[in-house]
């Protein structure tokens, strides 16, 4: 077992709509990041998983607010610190984020190295422009990006172009831990490719000692990180490795998301893809009970009396049911 | 829909500008009914009253009660209403020349400086370097002083017709009074009065009515022209787009006053009623709306929920009414606002020029700051000519594109802070 | 798998050029389509690759520069409008963004009754309409009861789709163009979506025009796969014979680029 590089013990945060009212959208989520290891977060829309990203960072401005629980990066709790020094000595240092869309949120009237700069000068202003750029190019060479694309503005890159140079751009710091939310969703295949190699070669050249990368794609989560969360509701409801989750998944909302994989492999076409009916609940008003108890085929009356703890089941294997591993396989093999 | 509607009246600029708005045209709608007089009627014979209370001579002369008042100060404030700026400067060049020291005289306090030359001021004393034509002034301020400090009783008298003699009919002491409510004719002047001598008031409250009827006239037929052609050109497209558009681009290349002016100028000072005027400012300021529309209009055609429509099998008027219009709705009303607002300018603009609404029937904004121009109310300091219109027409067009403002802001989130 | 007998829509050296000069660009070139009654076609392509504008041409909401299409035998003529709605009776569409497919100012009862009017029910008796909308909306696992005086935004995204099938069900086309239907939704409610068009198709036998990026989709519910690049189909036939034995290098860039999970994804040919 590596060292720890991430640990997140009962983390709780929740938004406030602009009609006061509270959405607990990241539920006592507790998970841990060893060194040299990546771990993908799947669930649909509206579960909660990017604003766990967000929350993960421990940098909370309105309407996200902290609630409790522990962030822990290389032995350093940062959950209590001041949002302000969050902004100046964690992020970018110990963990960098890439939402959604980030590259769009490129200033198109800035070159690239421009935003280097700022980073780099934000953290460390007696850093030269000179030193900035060389290592800019190092970063950028090591991740096959050309050394050119630093002069240029982004409205001259493509698309994935674009989107690794904003990777390039959050990592240059060499954080410790890379939180990537749908990094390449909006991509064509080949470039969300190139994206996944780029992370992955940063991973293995080890800039970036962890990685935690979010998406509703499980085929790419698949192939992208060593172990597999599934949240649903706010809260993680399964967590293996990722051949454990996507072939052996326990919970039967994880077995539902697994069973609507969609692959161009032999064998798709005779499968039978699985539906879940029904919608998730409303995160302002969450159930007592199991959170998944309405939509779920194996419900039974001690579902929905009591919150459901997570079930252990050998190394680091965990899933959120009443139900034994045992029940649960005869279940599924029922049909 | 109400959803909407709630959110417009939250938002804050909204609703300060809204608040100004309905304030205006509620005193606009209440004022007639208080003051029911012809806005035009001239009251007084010369230009430019400045605002106060006017109470009648003859009549607090002739009132049946007379009370006697002896207030303190009386005298000096008699006094010092009467002492010109100016005369206190005169008295003070004179001291200063005879010798007496400068910080000793107070040209504020009346008394000390009436007894400082009362008792310095001799007319036989030669002052070097003191013109014989100055002299003779300050001699005659000499004799005017006398006659303010000399205390008497004012005796009215009453001509006899017959034999052409004077009739004493009474005396008026320097310590009676009238009770303002006994005088029969008393006239509060707010805002003074006119070039003409009409009350300012009056006839400003009746411009604003008049200039938020030309406003809305204007606005409206400007909305309507830019509302019926930009959809034509937006969702017909093709040879249609083409024409209206070319149009528009000429309309867009000749500035909209200009035409203004030259449509004004030949349309005669007879023809030219407010909604005359309204109409012509109405068919010259469609062009942006146009545009505007057009462009809204040609994003929307290609939406999701218009295909959809026309796969329901809907027509095309159908489509703009159901699935266009709805959605430029807010943006039509806010330009709708604007045009009002800028209307209301455009006619100041006109008018100021001397193509407004012809002369004699009706007053607007721009009318009353026009005579206040030609008048020459602004350089003799009659500020209470033109000096409230600016104010109403900056309070109309600062209301408005205040709401227009918060409306922007609730439709477009991507303005919302 | 359908049999290929009756040929039901067919396309001619399909072209759509947009802007003139140096600003054009074309969008569809010389495309040459075929389909068969019942069948289930998909057309895969990356963003650009002109696939919705085909898609839109074939709709007849945008007009082709060159080029025919058949329906039914027939040459296809919607110059007018009146001819267009003729047209329409028979092609149905199923949009990518259910957010923006619906009029948000018309209520959901609304557009359902716009099917049944169109299908030419205008003079039914109420009672029959609402029994025809609940039917509609029974078969896509819908309560009509309590859809009614509700707006279609107050819906989730997946039930959005699912009243779109409900609208074409209510209308009986002989051909559906699905733009991307599933995208915008979660995979779990993908399935649910995917499973009632094809039980929608199985019942009223209407051909079916997939629209798609997503390889993998097209291949789970198609009979013939057309891959498009640039405007061109560039490989075109059975999809187990498109996918598991491409030919063209695109396609096999393409398949190649999809991440899978049964085989090896290999991220060194980038």
């Amino acid at each position: 077992m590596g060292k720890v590089i991430l640990e997140v013990r009962e983390l709780t945060t929740k938004y406030v709509t602009r009609f006061r009212e509270d959405v607990y959208a990241v539920d006592h989520v507790s998970l841990k990041v060893e060194e040299g290891k990546s771990l993908g977060i799947a669930g649909e829309s509206g579960c909660g998983k990017s604003t766990l990203a967000l929350s993960l960072m421990g940098y909370y401005f309105p309407p996200l607010h902290y609630i409790s629980g522990d962030i822990i990066i290389d032995g350093k709790n940062i959950s209590g610190m001041k949002p302000d020094d969050v902004r100046k000595s964690i992020l970018g240092r110990e963990i960098a984020y890439i939402p959604q869309a980030a590259m769009n949120a490129l200033n198109p009237t800035q070159k690239v190295i421009h935003f280097i700069e700022d980073v780099v000068q934000a953290h460390d202003p007696t850093k030269s422009k000179k030193d900035i750029y060389e290592m800019a190019r190092a970063l950028f060479e090591s991740v096959g990006l050309p050394a050119s694309v630093l002069q240029k503005y982004p409205v001259e890159l493509s698309g994935g172009m674009k989107q690794r140079t904003v990777i390039a751009v959050a990592v240059i710091l060499g954080p410790k831990v890379l939180i990537a939310d749908e990094p390449s969703s909006a991509l064509d295949v080949t470039s969300q490719k190139m994206v996944i190699k780029m992370l992955r070669d940063l991973m293995e050249s080890g800039f970036i000692k962890a990685m935690i990368f979010i998406t509703h794609e499980l085929p790419l989560l698949y192939n992208v990180t060593d172990d597999i969360m599934v949240m649903y509701a706010g809260q993680i409801v399964e967590k293996g490795t990722a051949r454990e989750a996507v072939f052996d998944p326990l919970h039967p909302y994880a077995k539902g998301l697994m069973g609507s994989i969609i692959v161009p492999e032999e064998g798709l076409r005779s499968a039978k893809l699985t539906a879940i009916p029904g919608v998730p609940p409303n995160l302002k008003k969450p159930p007592a009970g199991c959170r998944f108890a309405d939509r779920c085929k194996y419900v039974r009356p001690e579902c929905r009396v009591t919150s459901i703890a997570m079930r252990e089941v050998g190394e680091g294997r965990m899933y959120r049911c009443v139900m034994s591993e045992k029940e649960l396989r005869e279940a599924y093999q029922n049909g | 829909m109400k959803h909407t509607l709630r959110q417009v009246f939250r938002s804050g600029k909204f609703l300060f500008g809204f608040s100004i708005f309905v304030s205006l045209v509620l005193i606009v709608l209440i004022y007639p009914l208080l003051v029911p007089d012809d806005p035009l009627r001239i009251l007084g014979q010369g230009t430019f009253f400045p605002p106060g209370i006017y109470v009648n001579t003859y009549d607090s002369i002739n009132t049946s009660t007379k009370y006697t008042l002896n207030l303190p100060n009386a005298d000096v404030r008699r006094l010092e209403s009467k002492l010109s700026q100016e005369d206190r400067l005169a008295m003070r060049e004179w001291l200063i020349a005879a010798g007496i020291a400068e910080s000793e005289i107070d040209i504020e306090n009346t008394s000390s400086l009436l007894a400082l030359w009362n008792s310095n001021y001799d007319p036989k004393k030669s002052i070097p370097g003191m013109t014989n034509a100055r002299r003779n002034y300050f001699i005659r301020l000499n004799n005017s002083l006398k006659g303010l400090t000399m205390a008497g009783d004012l005796v009215v008298a009453s001509k006899n017709a017959e034999s052409g003699g004077l009739e004493d009919l009474g005396v008026v002491k320097d310590t009676d009074y009238v009770n303002i409510s006994e005088v029969a004719n008393v006239r509060l002047l707010l805002l003074g009065t006119d070039n003409f001598g009409r009350d300012m008031l009056t006839e400003l409250v009746t411009a604003t009515r008049v200039s938020l009827q030309i406003g809305f006239v204007a606005g409206l037929i400007a909305t309507l022209i830019g509302l019926t052609l930009g959809l034509l050109a937006g969702y017909v497209g093709g040879i249609v787009d083409d024409i209206i558009m070319f149009f528009t681009n000429l309309f867009t290349v000749i500035p909209s006053f200009v035409l203004l002016i030259l449509i004004s100028y030949s349309l005669g000072q007879e023809q030219r009623g407010a909604f005359t005027v309204a109409t012509v400012i109405g068919f010259t300021s469609w062009v942006w709306t146009t545009r505007a529309v057009r462009a809204q209009v040609v994003s929307l055609r290609n939406r999701d929920h218009v295909n959809l429509s026309k796969l329901s099998g809907h027509s095309i008027a159908h489509i703009i009414i159901h699935d266009i219009l709805p959605y430029i709705a807010s943006y039509v009303v806010m330009a709708l606002i604007l045009q009002i607002s800028s209307g209301i300018l455009a006619e100041a603009g006109l008018s100021i020029l001397g193509l407004g609404p012809k002369t004699t029937e009706v007053p607007t904004l721009g009318l009353i700051m026009r005579w206040a121009m030609i008048y020459q109310a602004h350089i003799q300091g009659n500020w209470w000519a033109y000096l409230p219109v600016l104010v109403t027409i900056a309070l109309i067009t600062f209301s408005m594109n205040l709401m227009n403002t918060g409306l922007d802001q609730v439709f477009n989130p991507a303005l919302r802070d | 798998m359908a049999k290929r007998e009756q040929i039901c829509l067919e396309a001619r050296g399909l072209t759509k050029v947009f802007g003139f000069g140096r600003n054009k660009t074309v969008a569809v070139d010389h495309v040459d389509l075929t389909l068969y009654e019942g069948e289930v076609v998909s057309i895969v392509g990356e963003s650009g690759s002109g696939k919705t504008t085909l898609a839109k041409i074939l709709l007849g909401l945008i007009n082709e520069t060159e080029g025919e299409v058949y329906f039914q035998g027939q040459k296809r003529d919607i110059r007018s409008y009146r001819q267009k709605q003729e047209y329409w009776k028979n092609i149905q569409a199923i949009f990518q963004d259910p957010f923006s497919s619906y009029n948000i100012f018309n209520k959901i009862d609304s557009v359902l009754l716009d099917c049944i009017h169109m299908r030419g029910g205008r003079r039914l008796p109420y009672e029959k309409k609402v029994e025809l909308m609940a039917e509609a909306c029974r078969f896509v696992n819908l309560k009509f009861e309590e859809l009614t005086n509700k707006y279609p935004f107050e819906l989730s995204g997946g039930q959005m789709q699912r009243l779109m099938i409900a609208r074409i069900f209510l209308l009986k086309p002989r051909i559906l163009v699905a733009d991307e239907p599933t995208s915008m939704i979660d995979a779990c409610s993908r399935a649910t979506i995917l499973d009632m068009l094809m039980q929608l198709r199985n019942e009223i036998g209407m051909t079916v025009i997939f629209i798609t990026h997503d390889i993998g989709l097209a291949y789970y519910v198609s009979d013939t796969v057309y891959i498009m690049e640039r405007g061109r189909f560039v490989e075109s036939g059975s999809a187990d014979k498109v996918i598991l034995t491409p030919s063209h290098p695109y396609t096999k860039r393409l398949i190649s680029d999809v991440p899978k999970i049964y085989e090896e994804w290999d991220l060194s040919t980038v």
